[in-house]
């Protein structure tokens, strides 16, 4: 049963990898991006594509995929989202799960249905394991995997509060109009921490498909694990990211062991039961689940 | 009176929306003898468009008129199925239990409304898919479903093939009118203004006294309903019930489509969009990937370009009200006669405002 403890917990390393980069765009720019998991699925066939076509290992691939990522994040933010956030609060959400419906299709029309993984390419990795004490084995990759996301989450931090770019993108979420004021361009603000989400998501498609197989569909599941760990770890800091990745991994390992398809129940069902207690908790004045700066959010 | 003192008339319709609505009654007249005339195959279609009609017209009441956008209503559609298989099993007659199915997909709605109505935008519209894919997962547990192998409505064919179509689409064409009637009389009455408020500002509507909350919920549940009739009515359509079909998202990806072609908020843009959805989904429907990839680019171009949608924009334009739902003020004589400011003036129901 330890066993199945760490290895929930170390899954909980990918739900924050997956889920930072949504409560990051959010807590920015109040988007919830419903293309979020589909472009996480995106990033793993393009370093499928680069392994199998042209035998670029999926590590040194990332270097190729992660600045692609980046570049689509500044070109959403530019070209769709900025115009469609002008339009209210309900349209950007319409607008990325159209683009959502756009990539998984073109993904399938692309690759086809077939489930595709990365582990074929990346060596022993793949089932290599250390042997800690009390016979517990645990996945290399698997470590890797939670390993990155405490960096990842560690160095976001780090960016936010210590960089003069973090700090102006921290200021642009607060309020843009007085941010503009004392000569932060909010727009270069928010294209480029919609890059820095990318990045993420890139860095967790790439985890999706070494750990795990996924095809054309893939991206729905994704986006609702990230949005589930993103609500479950919710106030704070992007710690909370962290926390909220492991207890919804923990819940579908418990739900796995009650049920054979307890697996994805325990996960959904962790998320309402968290979500009924902080309503009721905190009463009718709560303004928003993930991250949000004081600010009123109307 | 004297005529020196003329009053600005209020009104509820114009000429056109007069002639309008004697030509929805003549429609739905022919739309009732059709069976008489058309081919099966020409019914089936119909009865699939009645079945988009309803599917657009209540996501557009709920994002639309209550501002509630939900990525996650396949689970009404798919419940409203499953619920229709689980009393037809029971022994009711499988044309009773796809409305017995449909009220209690309504009635389900309201505890998940009080729970669900407190969040807000995004967090709304996935907490929905949250749903839908939970409730996708305990309908496969049933073991009358039999997981994703499925099952179907077995009862429905006591009845020969020709008699099934036409009860199925007379069904739904009464289910159709009916919903659009009730969806009407309540944008018209005085839950309209209320409606109306709130997709043009809701903290505004609040601080003026109405009952956001309430109103939302009503919105709410008459979607769920509404769109339960629908799943039911696919499921007679197509006797095989699958849970991933039915819970699959690209119904609400359906629905948004239709109504942001459509226009969405306005009463007939939902109609109009289900439309230029069914002759879409009939001449391309073939093409299979690009026919949805089409579908989903078009939700983006006409979210980014033309928010409005068609309808929206051809009223906008044009002024042209063919099903009123909300006031217009005629000034008589001179127009620069000055409206007094005590009155609370009614607006024309154009949509200057974007939902808040």
């Amino acid at each position: 049963m330890s066993n199945q403890i760490i290895q929930g917990i170390l899954l909980g390393g990918y739900y924050a990898l997956i889920a930072c980069g949504l409560s990051f765009m959010f807590s920015v720019m109040r988007i919830i991006n419903l293309a979020h998991g589909s472009l996480a699925v995106f990033a793993a066939f393009a370093l499928w594509w680069l392994a199998s076509r042209f035998h670029i290992s999926p590590f040194v691939g990332l270097l190729i995929v992660l600045p692609l990522m980046a570049a689509i994040g500044w070109a959403l933010q530019r070209f769709l989202l900025e115009r469609s956030a002008r339009g209210g609060a309900l349209l950007p959400i319409l607008t990325t799960f159209g683009l959502a419906i756009v990539i998984d299709n073109m993904l399938f029309e692309q690759f086809g249905a077939d489930t595709r993984s990365l582990a074929p390419y990346i060596g022993s990795l793949s089932y290599d394991s250390w042997e800690w004490p009390g016979s517990i084995y645990v996945g290399k990759l698997a470590v890797i995997m939670f390993a990155s996301a405490v960096i990842l989450l560690g160095g976001l931090q780090l960016f936010l509060t210590r960089t003069r770019l973090g700090r102006s993108i921290r200021a642009t979420s607060e309020d843009p109009d007085t941010a503009g004021l004392v000569g932060v361009d909010a727009r270069r603000a928010n294209a480029i921490a919609a890059a820095i989400a990318m990045v993420t998501v890139g860095l967790a498609g790439a985890f999706l498909g070494m750990r795990a197989t996924f095809d054309p569909y893939a991206g729905a599941p994704q986006l609702l694990f990230a949005f589930e760990a993103a609500v479950i770890g919710g106030a704070g800091s992007l710690w909370g990211t962290l926390i909220g990745g492991i207890v919804l991994a923990l819940a579908q390992t418990l739900g796995a062991q009650v049920h054979p398809q307890g697996f994805l129940i325990g996960g959904h069902a962790i998320f309402l039961i968290v979500l009924f207690v902080r309503l009721s908790a905190s009463g009718l004045g709560l303004r928003g689940l993930l991250r949000l700066p004081s600010r009123s959010a109307s | 009176m004297s005529a020196a003192s003329p009053s600005p008339i209020i009104e509820r319709g114009t000429a056109t929306s007069r002639i309008a609505a004697i030509a929805v009654v003549i429609i739905i007249a022919l739309l009732a003898t059709a069976p008489q005339f058309l081919s099966a195959g020409a019914v089936d279609r119909m009865t699939a468009l009645f079945i988009y009609v309803i599917l657009a017209a209540m996501w557009n009441a709920l994002a639309g008129f209550g501002g509630l956008v939900s990525v996650g209503q396949q689970v009404f559609f798919g419940l409203g199925a499953y619920f229709a298989i689980r009393l037809a099993d029971a022994g009711l007659n499988p044309f009773a239990s796809l409305f017995v199915s449909a009220v209690i997909v309504g009635i389900v709605s309201w505890p998940l409304s009080l729970f669900m109505l407190r969040l807000r935008n995004g967090e709304f519209a996935i907490g929905m898919w949250v749903i839908a894919a939970l409730t996708h997962l305990l309908v496969n547990l049933d073991r009358l479903v039999q997981g994703e192998t499925g099952t179907s409505l077995i009862s429905l064919n006591v009845y020969d093939a020709g008699t099934r179509r036409t009860v199925i689409y007379w069904l739904a064409l009464a289910s159709m009118t009916a919903l659009l009637a009730i969806l009407f009389g309540l944008l018209r009455g005085s839950t309209g203004a209320a409606i109306r408020a709130i997709r043009d500002n809701e903290d505004a509507a609040a601080s003026v006294g109405v009952r956001v909350t309430g109103t939302k919920r009503l919105l709410f549940v008459l979607a769920a309903l509404g769109i339960g009739i629908a799943g039911a009515l696919w499921l007679a359509t197509s006797i095989t019930f699958q849970p991933k079909t039915y819970f699959n998202v690209q119904w609400t990806a359906y629905m948004i489509f239709m109504v942001l072609v459509g226009g969405i908020g306005t009463f007939e843009g939902a109609i109009l969009g289900a439309l230029v959805f069914f002759l879409i989904e009939t001449w391309f429907g073939g093409t299979g990937v690009w026919y949805l990839v089409g579908l989903g680019a078009t939700a983006v171009l006409f979210s980014l370009f033309l928010p409005r949608g068609l309808w929206g924009t051809v009223e906008e334009r044009f002024g042209l009200h063919l099903l009123p739902v909300g006031y217009r003020v005629r000034l008589p004589g001179n127009p620069a006669t000055a409206l007094g400011d005590d009155a609370p003036l009614p607006r024309q129901t154009t949509q200057h405002q974007e939902k808040a």
